[in-house]
């Protein structure tokens, strides 16, 4: 199960809409091992493509480089698809290299309505999950 | 020259664990056959027949090997070889095994039951 701030949900499914028709791509980085989706990084797509996404291999660098300052891992890698239904396609599950994170797929072909789904993505095995939308993340326990 | 190369989470399979081992080589295709002397298998991860692989990215410090010399690029001691695999994918061609789904050439989803 993904459990993720409402506020979280909003902003990718606004940078989806922003980029449409291009797809769009991010992550949310969270502390590594808590499974906290807790800072949204929206990413450049630099294939700029309606059907392929890619994150530059230099920003892609930083991105990871910062994680790691942070102990921060990616929690969720979001993209967008943006004529077809916001399920993981034969090229997400060939290219899905973070075994553990939550893949979360918006699906931005309706101008009316957007769709918001995760699966975990293990071996080129996917699996949905159920997406928690919650008002805030509850804070951490500290005992 | 003594490398340190930094493991992405998927290939510490590889490493037993480690995000960084140790390696020799003067370029960076003589560190991945030095690694691979120790951690069988990982060097496929990352090269194929054809060189670096596409969606394998492999930098040198901060630069990416492919604006430098690919599987030549030289390496001084101290430096550091990082490998990341791409974050990439896309609708490309549809959903997974897709039986109520096909998706055209152009890239739009039409249901084979009514309402598409």
């Amino acid at each position: 199960m993904l459990v993720i701030a409402q506020r979280t949900v909003d902003e990718m499914v606004e940078h989806a809409r922003r980029d449409h028709p291009d797809e769009a791509c991010g992550v949310v980085a969270g502390p590594a091992g808590s499974d906290r989706p807790e800072r949204l990084i929206p990413m450049l797509n630099a294939a700029r493509s309606p059907t392929f996404y890619e994150f530059d291999s230099l920003d892609l660098l930083k991105l990871y480089r910062e994680m790691d300052d942070r102990d921060e891992e990616p929690v969720v890698v979001y993209h967008s698809h943006t004529a077809t239904e916001a399920y993981p396609s034969r090229t997400d599950i060939s290219y899905a290299s973070e075994p553990g994170a939550h893949y979360v797929l918006v699906s931005t072909r309706e101008p009316d309505t957007v769709e918001v789904r995760s699966y975990r993505i293990v071996d080129g095995i996917v699996t949905e999950e159920e997406v928690r939308v919650v008002a805030v993340l509850e804070p951490e326990e500290t005992s | 020259m003594a490398i340190e190369v930094r493991i992405p989470t998927i290939l510490r399979t590889y490493t037993g664990g480690e995000k960084a081992v140790a390696g020799e080589g003067a370029t960076l295709a003589d560190v991945l056959t030095d690694l691979d002397s120790r951690h069988a298998g990982l060097r496929e991860r990352i090269v194929d027949d054809k060189g670096l692989r596409r969606f394998v990215n492999v930098y040198v410090n901060d630069e990416d090997v492919r604006f430098m010399g690919g599987l030549e690029t030289a390496l001084k001691d101290g430096d550091t070889v990082t490998v990341l695999p791409a974050v990439a994918g896309g609708a490309g061609e549809g959903r997974a095994g897709a039986a109520s789904v096909r998706v055209t050439a152009g890239g739009a989803g039409v249901r084979d039951s009514a309402g598409g």
